[in-house]
């Protein structure tokens, strides 16, 4: 699954992030926010209006991703 | 030179890292702001002295989250580090700002910064806030696994950053690291093992950032704070400055009547009564105005609300053809244009910086507010409606919702003029809350207040006198009936105007008015003012111009004017500041052109509207 459909408050796990396109700054940009392999994640909060952007805790650090962006992080989930 | 110590020092780190308070607290207000040759970026130095005397040049490096550069600020930040800039000297030092609440992010940055190979220390800011929250860092161990200086600051704190100026006063130019190549991966990796033996944390969380989130992000009780929060800045900008203005135009006011006194009849009194007293004073006196609604834009940026703004208005924004990350810049822009405009730097997307330049203009800058007031003062009776709101105070709000609205509805039709259709990317931070710190307050407003006044005492003053001298000049021949004014230039230059305005309600006085408005907006009220004095009304110095305008002009012109300056684009400084920002007289000649017809036509509707329902 991806960051997009996790559910809120829900513990998972990232994969890895995919480049959409070869080369893709939005995907670039979000593994040097420390969207790499292992990090654990959550969502935090949703905007008000059809559910976007999501807000991800990773690591110390709130950020807002639009659903578009999440869909490039893959996660499982933390069991 | 470099060899015998330290000299000159940048400060870097992650945009929201207490960067810039660190710099207020250690250069106070000794700052020098300016921008960076050839490009767009805010160059910000300042100086201190050591204890032993010594003293350093603070320069304050762009927030970046990463060396590879995706936005303007972050190439300059790279670039100076390594000297890349010509005409920019090398650091001696740099000190890398951290926040010592958020290292996992924080600390990347500095991995990244130490692999330049130049001489650092790390600052851990935010300590209080740490210890606070029970984190406790090891930080000699810190120091150890960094292989650099590590010193404790307080960036908020009266002495906060003591340590740091002690620290940087006795040390010697520490050695430099070799260059090293990791891949992302590689620093996260050893992000985590730095954070495991010298970091501990109670919970990844401020509790209070989650207490307050809850409400403040809630889908329908964040919206009706944040809808709240901006109904409050404009009642209070409104109400609170009253006090204020009374007090300024009073001073101007006998000023001027002491002068007219102690001077003979003659030009000389004309020039100071009419033409500076007049112009100056009625631009003068909103000057409490705009210093309140800095304030809150002050705090609200300060205290870590705004990226929650944005948060909350993205969706709605992102539809309209804009990102949350314009909400910012747009916000600015309610004060000024011009920092608005700038601040469209920090949009990395070209497009939604572009679509944001060209709408910014709509937003409801300070300047108008002078335009604004004195109409509303003399058209909108001063009465209370539903027992708690000011009539004069909806009708502001409802020119600012005007603005804001037109904004949306320009960004909608650009997004559907477009031909690239491809992504934007949000990707944004939202930082812990903070209660703000008074310096920092104090030190932009004393910004705002700086160029406000330079501004009055520059451009102002001098469109001031040069309209004196046209509405003057030539002096009306022998046995004259009309007032003074229609003989002049400016009465002809008006004349000339006034077929073009007439059908939007707009007499010959207010078309003067319109031509050194260009320069500036406010200078419009300054302009009326020295008109109307010019016309044979002597006594309407400043303040006493609403009433003049109130007995001579129609409600329907009047409103009119007010919808004029929702959209008018005149004001030279943003035009030549879209020029720069942009690098593009298409870009100029569009924005010149949208807002010129929609200012027209608003106003052509309002007055036709108006005149039909009075």
């Amino acid at each position: 699954m991806n960051l997009s459909e996790l559910p809120p408050f829900t513990s998972a796990v990232i994969d890895q992030v995919t480049n959409v396109e070869s080369d893709d700054p939005i995907a670039k940009r979000l593994r040097e926010l420390g969207f790499v392999f292992g990090e654990p994640v959550r969502i935090v909060a949703r905007g008000p209006i059809g559910a976007d952007p999501l807000l991800v805790q990773i690591g110390f650090t709130r950020f807002a991703l639009r659903r578009s962006e999440a869909q490039r992080v893959s996660i499982h989930l933390d069991s | 030179m470099a060899i015998s110590g330290i000299s000159r020092i940048a400060l870097v780190g992650n945009p929201n890292c207490g960067k810039t308070a660190l710099f207020n607290q250690l250069t106070g207000s000794r700052q020098k702001v300016a921008n960076y040759a050839g490009v767009t970026v805010e160059r910000k130095e300042g100086r201190f002295t050591a204890p032993s005397g010594r003293v350093f040049k603070l320069l304050d490096l762009p927030g970046a989250y990463s060396l590879e550069a995706t936005s303007p600020d972050e190439v300059v930040t790279r670039d100076i580090c390594l000297g890349r800039i010509p005409g920019e000297e090398l650091p001696d030092l740099i000190v890398c700002v951290a926040d010592a609440t958020n290292l996992r992010l924080h600390l990347r940055f500095v991995l990244e910064v130490k692999r330049l190979g130049r001489p650092m220390v790390l600052a851990l800011n935010m300590m209080d806030a740490a210890r606070k929250r029970g984190i406790t860092i090891n930080r000699e161990e810190l120091q150890r696994q960094l292989g650099m200086d590590v010193i404790e600051t307080v960036a908020i704190k009266h002495d906060g950053a003591k340590n740091l100026v002690a620290h940087i006063d006795r040390m010697e130019v520490p050695e430099v690291h070799a260059v090293t190549d990791q891949s992302d991966a590689d620093l996260h990796t050893q992000v985590l093992a730095i954070l495991a033996s010298a970091v501990t944390m109670p919970r990844t969380t401020a509790a209070v950032d989650d207490a307050i989130d809850r409400w403040a992000l809630h889908s329908v009780f964040g919206l009706m704070i944040l809808a709240a929060v901006m109904f409050f800045i404009f009642q209070a900008v409104f109400s609170w400055a009253e006090p204020l203005m009374d007090g300024i135009s009073t001073g101007v006011t006998v000023t001027g009547q002491w002068f007219a006194s102690a001077l003979p009849d003659g030009l000389l009194r004309s020039l100071i009564v009419d033409g500076l007293f007049a112009g100056l004073g009625a631009v003068l006196v909103f000057l409490p105005q705009i210093l309140i609604l800095f304030l809150f834009i002050l705090v609200l940026e300060e205290s870590g609300y705004l990226p929650r703004a944005a948060f909350l208005l993205d969706r709605m924004m992102f539809k309209a053809g804009l990102t949350g990350r314009s909400f910012i810049p747009l916000l600015s822009s309610f004060a000024c244009a011009i920092p608005g405009i700038m601040a469209t730097r920090s949009i990395q997307d070209p497009r939604d910086r572009l679509t944001t330049i060209l709408v910014a203009p709509l937003m409801t800058c300070s300047a108008r507010l002078p335009v604004y007031t004195l109409l509303i003062a003399a058209f909108i009776p001063n009465t209370t409606v539903w027992n708690f709101f000011n009539l004069q105070g909806i009708v502001l709000f409802v020119l600012y919702v005007a603005g804001v609205a037109s904004a949306l509805a320009v960004a909608w039709f650009i997004k559907r003029m477009r031909q690239d259709k491809s992504e934007h990317a949000l990707l944004m931070e939202l930082p812990s809350y903070r209660l703000p710190s008074p310096l920092n307050i104090a030190i932009g407003l004393w910004e705002r207040a700086y160029i406000f006044m330079r501004r009055v005492t520059t451009i102002i003053l001098s469109l001031t006198v040069l309209l004196w001298f046209l509405s003057t000049f030539p002096a009306p021949p022998e046995g004259a009936t009309l007032p003074a004014i229609e003989y002049s230039l400016a009465g002809m230059v008006g004349r000339f105007m006034e077929p073009i305005f007439a059908p939007i309600g707009f007499n010959w006085q207010i078309c003067i008015a319109l031509i050194p408005g260009l320069a500036a907006r406010e200078v419009a009220v300054a302009a009326l003012g020295t008109v109307y004095a010019m016309a044979g009304s002597e006594d309407a110095v400043a303040a006493q111009l609403g009433p003049v305008i109130a007995a001579q002009w129609s409600l329907a012109t009047a409103l009119a004017l007010l919808a004029w300056y929702v959209f008018a684009p005149q004001c030279l400084s943003t035009l030549a500041v879209i020029r720069r920002e942009t690098n593009s007289w298409r870009v100029v000649a569009i924005s010149t052109s949208y807002l010129f017809g929609l200012a027209y036509l608003a106003a052509f509707l309002t007055y036709h509207i108006a005149k039909a329902i009075s």
